[in-house]
């Protein structure tokens, strides 16, 4: 069973739980409020959108909500953790991935295709997939900064870096390499339909946990 | 009740590209002379503790600002 943790705001949860169907899993909804995950939780993703509207930076108000506990707990025992867009941005203001995501260099919402480099495949998330992913991202506030000698930078948008992240980052992994965050949205890229299914492979990963 | 300020600011040497577009648009209205502009946040707390000003700074190590990006001033405002 894949977590799919809902925040005030949050969009793209039933996207999320339609990819974890997609790569032949089920999910269930976590509530911002709960103390705890839901029974049989084997993995989470903290899903895309603008939990309680952005206020303040980005994912900041959600990361210090309940669930954050219990999902700080599921990531230190190991399990896997999945942030899409305002997720990565709850899982960086939470701790528990290095960095931060800033306004887009651009300072506009950019909304399209992009073609993704996975620069580390030693992670539970990024093993089987191939060299490149075409994901689309859609955000405004989407621009890692940190420093990339204290992250695993896992996925990049090469050379070029539409958002304006340091090294180019469009994902970055914890060092157990258990908690992944990422801009791009793999959850509408698992149907033909939408122009891509290179999203599958990181919900194939929930699954398998 | 002791009214706090807060002003978080974007650290010194980070790219600000609101700023940076803001001091664009002043630009094209034809201000001239502009070095720099930057933007950031005031927060106003009415606070009713002992001590409102190592209040006001836990506020912001624990939310009020991310020390990865912002730097903060605290003070009394009367």
């Amino acid at each position: 069973m894949i977590a799919v943790v809902r925040f005030p705001g949050s969009l793209d949860h039933d996207s999320a739980v339609r990819a974890v169907e997609a790569a032949g899993g089920t999910a269930t909804y976590a509530w911002h409020a709960d103390r705890a995950l839901p029974a049989g939780t084997r993995a989470v993703v903290l899903p895309g959108g603008f939990s309680y509207g952005d206020h303040l930076r980005p994912g900041a108000i959600a990361s210090r909500s309940p669930i954050m506990d219990a999902v700080r707990r599921h990531a230190d025992a190991g399990g896997l953790v999945l942030g899409i867009c305002n997720g990565f941005q709850v899982l960086c203001e939470a701790g528990l991935l290095p960095g931060v995501l800033r306004t887009n260099a651009t300072t506009s919402f950019v909304c399209r295709q992009v073609e993704l480099e996975v620069l580390d495949h030693d992670t539970p998330f990024t093993r089987d997939l191939g060299a490149g992913l075409s994901i689309p991202i859609k955000n405004h506030d989407g621009a890692w900064y940190g420093d990339p000698a204290d992250a695993r930078i896992v996925l990049s948008y090469g050379m070029e870096n539409p958002l304006g992240s340091i090294a180019s980052a469009a994902g970055v992994a914890n060092a157990q390499g258990n908690v992944l965050g990422l801009m791009p949205h793999p959850e509408e890229a698992v149907d033909r339909l939408l122009g891509s299914t290179d999203g599958l492979g990181l919900f194939t990963a929930l699954v398998r946990a | 009740m002791t009214r706090v300020v807060v002003t978080v600011m974007p650290r010194d040497g980070v790219l600000d590209p609101q700023g940076q577009a803001v001091q664009g648009a002043l630009a094209r209205l034809g201000f001239a002379g502009i070095h720099d502009v930057r933007l950031g946040r005031r927060i106003e707390l009415e606070l009713d503790g002992p001590d409102p000003l190592a209040q006001a700074r836990e506020m912001c190590d624990r939310l009020l600002a991310n020390p990865l990006i912002e730097d903060f001033t605290v003070a009394i405002e009367d």
